[in-house]
């Protein structure tokens, strides 16, 4: 009899993991990516082609290969805003020294341990000094592009070897699929298994869920965040690399602002900024999702401003749903442990009653 | 009065104002037309006072921890409209014309602050948000056109480059005159009013805010309108200065502001500043722009040298943090 006046709470896992899964922000956000891409291709002429598909996604790599760190960096609660200006780095590193007479693979390798080192300056003022990630990559975020502009000032360098800017322009023989998706797909897939099926993996949703209790769990908290700011700066540097051979281009100002659209979609993808919650696919799904869009509107002959003010407002509904919805569930709980208790308390009453009325 | 001396001495805003005043020295020791030339001296006092009156907004916000990036496209956006009025209203009134940018950016920061403040999210998932929609507004909006001087009345534009007095020394621009009066209303409010205290305290600790009884909800609200207002106005002024408004007016302005703050000692985990600080770090960030190509620096390092800036200034805050903090403990030690 107390029992049933006590639980009032719904029971999550009583459902099956199918129909949880179903209910999931990932799964809203692959499937709103997968009626956009039908209603697409059904009623925007030249959506359908291969070609569109292929400069699809090789435009979205760096953002999705960016994306994927940055991941897990929101997960413990972190942020990185530096990652474009690293990519800008990167690339004018890999034009700068390629121009000097570097072999290509010699500058690119340099390019990304500097992308590396951009992470590590990162990671040791979050987590040596213990200064907040976003004040302190708002200040990377100017000296690393200040210093890619600095290197290079105006000037472009175009010159790379062909070998290399076919590669990185190329299919999948036989596919519409851009190359870049297979570094991409094994990268994906190795973020996933460290975040979802290894301890570490796990112990970054503990950091982001409360960090003093991570740490008397016996987790290394700055260790960990460290290594995040680290694996960023080094995917950053790759996509500076590939950014550099997909538009035979190093400049200082590449990618600017890139950073935004990154995180915009990362947080789409239903990763929780307040840390603590998040998953590869969805995020995956995010990237997609914005970039098929813009995609979408463009081939509609759209312009970039609408698709600016779209990409907005589908941030904020992406959050701003997140906590309609938590507050809309604790309503329904609330009026549900009422009505039970009521009902437990009907129940009481005439046994009670009853008892009373014996002697 | 050694004692007013000595606070005055040991405030983290002395710290940023000698640093400024020792560039415009080394500056001027160089060339010194860089403060003895008329329009030298008008460029000293007048550049920084624009993004000034932004970064003052973004202080009131970062006070109370939050963050507002949306700043940069109001500005434009409130630019844009303020060149609109005068080609399609001709013989607008210009006193309107503030009190529409005022207003609109006013609207654009109340909508960023009811976001926050009642769906409970990070402000700057919010305002990166609202960045976008701004933003994407006004491109739509202007499209490829764009405002000329020869679009305003010459009344208006004398506002944003003239100054009362002339000359180096002698004469101070309207801008700046404006720019002082802002700062030191918001000042005013931030250090004696109820409302102003209250922001200190939410930035402080938000929960402990709430459970005292502060009218927290009401308080952010009114960070964010107070932001906006002050893009708002500054995106007017920025029509009068510059004459010319393109679709991307302001675009990068909020991180110089937010930068502008940090390195005043407004600290971003909220609670923590004065918009004087912010006010000055708007000042050294944009005195050392211009004064770089001086020092022999090619100016393409400009933003590194804003970056090292910004990342030394919160170093250290850090480090006079924990020396304070180290202070107490042995004076409680000692009272033991």
């Amino acid at each position: 009899m107390t029992t049933t006046l006590v639980s009032t709470a719904t029971p999550t896992h009583a459902q099956p993991a199918w129909r949880r899964w179903l209910l999931s922000r990932e799964a809203a956000i692959i499937g709103l990516l997968a009626l956009l891409v039908i209603f697409a291709f059904t009623s925007i002429p030249n959506f359908g082609s291969p070609l569109t598909l292929t400069y699809l996604l090789r435009d979205t790599a760096p953002i999705l290969l960016i994306a994927l760190p940055m991941t897990l960096i929101i997960i413990t609660e972190e942020i990185d805003l530096s990652v474009a200006s690293i990519l800008g780095l990167s690339s004018v590193l890999t034009g700068v020294l390629t121009a000097g007479g570097f072999p290509f693979v010699l500058a690119a390798l340099i390019a990304i341990l500097a992308g590396a080192l951009a992470g590590a300056i990162n990671g040791f003022f979050v987590t040596v000094v213990g200064l907040p990630s976003l004040a302190v990559t708002i200040g990377t975020l100017a000296l690393f592009r200040g210093i890619a502009v600095g290197l290079l000032g105006t000037t472009a360098i175009t010159d790379f070897p062909e070998f290399w800017t076919d590669l990185a322009r190329s299919t999948i023989p036989g596919t519409p699929i851009p190359s870049i998706m297979i570094p991409f797909a094994l990268l994906a897939i190795a973020f996933a298994v460290l975040l979802h099926a290894t301890p570490f993996g796990r112990s970054l949703y503990a950091i982001g869920l409360n960090k003093e209790t991570a740490h008397f769990s016996g987790i290394d908290v700055a260790r960990s965040k460290f290594l995040l700011f680290v694996l960023s700066g080094t995917v950053s540097g790759f996509a500076g690399v590939y950014f550099t051979l997909l538009y035979s281009n190093a400049r200082g100002d590449n990618a600017m602002g890139m950073e935004l659209q990154v995180i915009a979609a990362v947080l789409l993808g239903g990763v929780s900024i307040f840390g603590g919650r998040g998953a590869i696919h969805g995020v995956i799904g995010g990237v997609l999702l914005i970039g098929a869009l813009g995609s979408a509107l463009r081939l509609a002959n759209v312009g970039s401003d609408t698709i600016q003010v779209i990409t907005g407002v589908l941030l904020i509904l992406s959050v701003v749903s997140a906590s309609v919805l938590r507050w809309a569930r604790s309503r329904r709980d609330a009026a549900l442990g009422r009505r039970r208790q009521a009902a437990a308390r009907a129940t009481l009453d005439t046994t009670s009653t009853g008892t009373t009325h014996v002697p | 009065m050694t004692r007013g001396l000595g606070r005055i001495l040991a405030a983290r805003e002395t710290g940023i104002l000698i640093a400024l005043i020792a560039i415009v020295i080394v500056a001027a020791t160089i060339n010194p037309r860089f403060v003895t030339s008329a329009d030298g001296w008008r460029d000293l006092l007048l550049t920084p006072s624009l993004v000034l009156l932004v970064a003052v907004g973004s202080a009131i916000v970062i006070i109370t921890r939050s963050v507002d990036l949306s700043v940069g496209s109001v500005v434009g956006l409130t630019a844009y409209l303020t060149g609109r009025l005068f080609i399609d209203i001709p013989g607008i009134h210009p006193v309107l014309v503030f009190v529409a940018g005022v207003l609109l950016g006013a609207v654009l920061g109340l909508i960023n602050g009811a976001l926050v403040a009642f769906a409970r999210v990070p402000a700057l998932v919010i305002t990166l948000g609202t960045m976008y929609i701004y933003r994407g507004i006004n491109v739509s909006w202007a499209g490829s056109d764009r405002i000329n001087a020869s679009d305003l009345p010459s009344g208006f534009r004398a506002l944003g480059t003239g100054s009362i007095g002339s000359g180096p020394f002698a004469s101070i621009p309207y801008l700046t005159i404006i720019a002082l009066i802002v700062l030191a209303a918001a000042a005013w409010y931030l250090r004696n009013l109820r409302g102003g205290r209250e922001l200190y305290a939410i930035g402080s600790d938000p929960a402990a805010a709430e459970l005292y009884g502060l009218p927290v909800t009401r308080r952010i609200i009114i960070a964010f309108v107070a932001s906006g207002a002050l893009s708002g106005f500054a995106g007017v002024l920025y029509a009068a200065r510059y004459g010319t408004v393109a679709s991307n007016a302001g675009s990068g302005w909020e991180l110089e502001a937010i930068g502008a703050a940090v390195i005043g000692g407004v600290a971003i985990a909220g609670g923590v500043g004065t918009v004087w600080g912010a006010a000055i770090g708007a000042f050294l960030l944009l005195t050392i722009n211009r004064a770089l190509p001086i020092i022999g620096i090619d100016d393409f390092w400009q933003q590194a040298v804003v970056g090292a800036l910004i990342l030394g200034a919160i170093v250290l805050d850090r480090v006079l943090a924990v020396r304070r903090h180290r202070q107490r403990i042995a004076q409680r030690e000692e009272t033991r």
